[in-house]
């Protein structure tokens, strides 16, 4: 018992920062610079809308986006497109209208009002909101000092995600469902691939989503470049103004706010000090 | 209203005369304002204005929110991506309500160590330190049944592990959790009195807030040395005190200023950070994620809530003397409870003559290990109940009692206390000199 209480006490001493890594085999996030990362940072419209095709053209065969409105692709600080191509787009989609055809319901062209639709295979997540959902890959543990210093957060991961796929480690079966990926940690593991205490020997777990970027998989209208990891840079940054539209508005107005602020804090300091003054007089 | 004796409102005008011989209310708006206040508070003392602020922020912009949010489990979660997506200004109202909590409760919790190192909760201020405990529970209920309503993973099953806990009574608890909930397990009508209770007790506290007022501007307000105001005539109780306006006014609202930039700042640039990245999830009760956290300012009683497990010799023995009523699960939920109400009854426990803890040297020490303890228990309530952990938080939580039960009530007999200042003057001189006349 003693050994424990010293080794709690050592603990909370601080001694204990490699406790997370206890867990074994942890994942690796990578840090990618994304244009919209710091107090600064702002979407860049250019990448938003090859993110577009990338999730239009292969994404979108399986998974939605049911809480992203069509007009918004048309919204400063975010793809930007002109009004008619977003018409255009969204008349791709067919939507489900209850008060057609006499109340009985039927398809119809979407318009920008309408929502994406939704994810088309059970199993395939919505999108919408991916980007904030998986935010915290640093589990509930930890800090998340990474996500103050290094501005790392959901894009990072799906962006890492995109590039885990790997071989699989040999001693997995070969039927074993799935598809290995080092970064996805929620996924199936193979007991041939655990120690005797259950520990995983590798990094990651079986993901049952196939590969899904190999790269040249969109020709971009800009003739960016759409190497495997340019495509993965952009869908990342067009999921995360999927999740967080507002993103540059939102920055502004705390900018805004924080100079207004600061302004305040000064004159109201030099009030407080001079009607103060008369009661204080500071030794020296 | 207040004991030290200051001067009234007169009424100079005709309308003012007119009006205060029907209501008396710009004499209690002046009384209020113009309260002598010890003009050695130091800045521990501006965080009532940030909880007033706050209560202020979080009624307003809740308000707003209220107006496009809808209490139902299927539309819930999509009212609230309406408000980020849709609304005019939406994304930042919400965003400073969610944030807004967070800030609520650095602000109660500082508020609350202030009180506990000056001895504020001392005779005679025990119904205003009373009123302020019961203010802290309204605030965790409220902000437990705010953070129910977006229906994302973290709130339904949050949910549904709190009220689990009321579950751990004997005989009535489940009972009391079908009552709770309105159903046996949460759902449409547990969001919907949510809902309904998350609106109402705002307007709670904002009437608790104003009896803790009253309490402490009958009592006057303590300050850092603890020694009393002087209140025989008008002319010494001015040596001692300033009005309230414009002095501390003032004052406190620059401390606000400068803790609003750094709010707005997280606002802004980081919104998400304080929050649980599966509440962007829609809550579905067939998937339990893997770790069930409570928001931040809650970890330290989740903390003591999982402390006393099983295998704790205390609760195999109260186990045993009750006859197995009292089981780990329902040990645990009274050690929370009981958390909070050891600091209720400070003002009993703490037999000390001497209020400030600056004139105290032992005392000190055990207070700032009450501090640390206090981070510990935040810390350790977020991770799993696991070697160390588990005895991390049993050590932490066991401090907190002892702190409470046997060190307060002991120090005040074993400890020999500093030289306190006879006045408050004598204090406010020592560090800013004798005022030039």
């Amino acid at each position: 018992m003693f050994r424990k209480l010293t080794l709690s006490a050592a603990i909370v001493l601080g001694l204990a920062s490699g406790a997370q890594a206890a867990g074994g085999g942890e994942s690796h996030v990578e840090d990618f610079a994304f244009s919209f990362e710091g107090p600064f940072g702002s979407y860049d419209q250019m990448q938003l809308q090859r993110g577009l095709k990338i999730y239009t053209e292969v994404c979108a065969a399986c998974h939605g986006m049911e809480f992203v409105r069509f007009g918004t692709l048309a919204d400063e600080g975010g793809p930007h497109l002109p009004e008619d191509q977003v018409y255009a787009y969204a008349g791709n989609f067919e939507v489900w209208d209850p008060t057609l055809a006499g109340g009985d319901g039927d398809y119809r062209p979407a318009t920008p009002a309408d929502k994406f639709p939704g994810s088309s295979m059970s199993n395939a997540p919505d999108l919408s909101l991916m980007a904030k959902a998986r935010a915290g890959f640093h589990g509930p543990y930890g800090l998340g000092i990474n996500q103050i210093v290094k501005g790392m957060g959901g894009p990072e991961y799906i962006a890492s995600l995109l590039h885990g796929y790997h071989e699989a480690p040999e001693c997995a079966p070969e039927d074993f469902p799935g598809y290995y990926n080092t970064v996805f940690e929620t996924g199936g593991f193979p007991n041939e691939c655990k120690d005797e205490h259950g520990n995983h020997l590798y990094p990651g777990s079986w993901i049952a989503m196939p590969q899904p970027l190999l790269g040249e998989d969109v020709d971009f209208d800009d003739e960016h470049s759409n190497e495997l990891e340019h495509e993965i840079e952009d869908i990342s940054a067009f999921l995360m103004w999927a999740a967080e539209p507002k993103l540059n508005a939102r920055k502004t107005a705390g900018l805004t706010g924080v100079i207004f602020l600061i302004v305040l804090s000064v004159l109201l300091y030099a009030t407080n000090k001079r009607i103060w003054a008369p009661h204080k007089n500071k030794k020296h | 209203m207040s004991g030290i004796p200051h001067d009234h409102y007169e009424p100079k005008t005709r309308g003012e005369k007119w009006l205060h011989n029907r209501i008396g209310i710009i004499g209690l708006l002046y009384d209020t304002l113009m309260i002598p206040t010890p003009k050695n508070l130091n800045w521990m003392w501006i965080w009532g204005i940030v909880l007033a602020f706050t209560l202020g922020l979080q009624i307003i912009t809740g308000v707003v929110l209220v107006m496009h949010y809808t209490p139902h489990v299927d539309m819930a979660f999509a009212s609230i991506e309406h408000i980020m997506r849709d609304v005019n200004g939406g994304h930042m109202i919400r965003y400073f309500h969610m944030n807004g909590a967070s800030l609520f409760f650095i602000a109660v919790y500082a508020h609350i160590f202030r009180g506990l190192y000056y001895g504020s909760y001392k005779a005679p201020r025990e119904v205003t330190w009373i009123i302020g405990m019961l203010m802290y529970l309204v605030m965790m209920g409220t902000a437990f049944m705010g953070y129910v309503l977006p229906w994302g993973q973290m709130s339904f099953h949050g949910t549904a592990v709190i009220t689990g806990l009321f579950g751990a009574i004997p005989f009535i608890g489940e009972a009391i959790q079908t009552w709770l909930l309105g159903a046996t397990a949460v759902g449409q009508p547990a969001l919907n009195r949510f809902f309904s209770l998350h609106y109402l007790l705002p307007f709670i506290l904002a009437g608790l807030t104003i009896v803790h007022i009253w309490a402490f501007h009958s009592t006057g307000n303590n300050n850092p040395t603890g020694v009393e105001v002087r209140r025989t005539s008008k002319e010494e109780a001015e040596r001692d005190t300033l009005p309230f306006w414009p002095y501390f006014v003032i004052k406190d609202l620059f401390a606000l200023a400068v803790i609003l930039v750094v709010f707005v700042a997280i606002v802004g640039f980081m919104p998400n950070y304080l929050g649980h990245p599966d509440n962007y999830i829609q809550a579905n009760p067939l998937a339990t994620p893997a770790h069930i956290v409570p928001e931040w300012y809650f970890l330290p009683f989740y903390a003591i809530l999982r402390a006393f497990t099983a295998d704790v010799w205390a609760v195999q023995f109260v186990s045993f003397i009750t006859f197995g009523i009292v089981d780990a699960k329902f040990f645990g939920v009274l050690a929370m409870f009981g958390a909070i109400a050891v600091m209720a009854l400070a003002p009993w426990l703490d037999t000390s003559s001497v209020r400030s803890g600056r004139y105290r040297p032992m005392f000190k020490w055990w207070f700032a290990l009450l501090v640390v303890d206090f981070f510990v228990l935040m810390w350790v309530g977020a991770q799993s109940t696991v070697f160390p952990y588990d005895w991390i938080s049993l050590i932490a939580a066991t401090y907190w009692f002892a702190y409470f039960l046997v060190i307060l009530p002991l120090l005040g007999v074993i400890e020999k206390p500093l030289a306190q200042p006879a006045t408050i003057e004598e204090d406010f001189n020592a560090h800013y000199g004798t005022p030039a006349e």
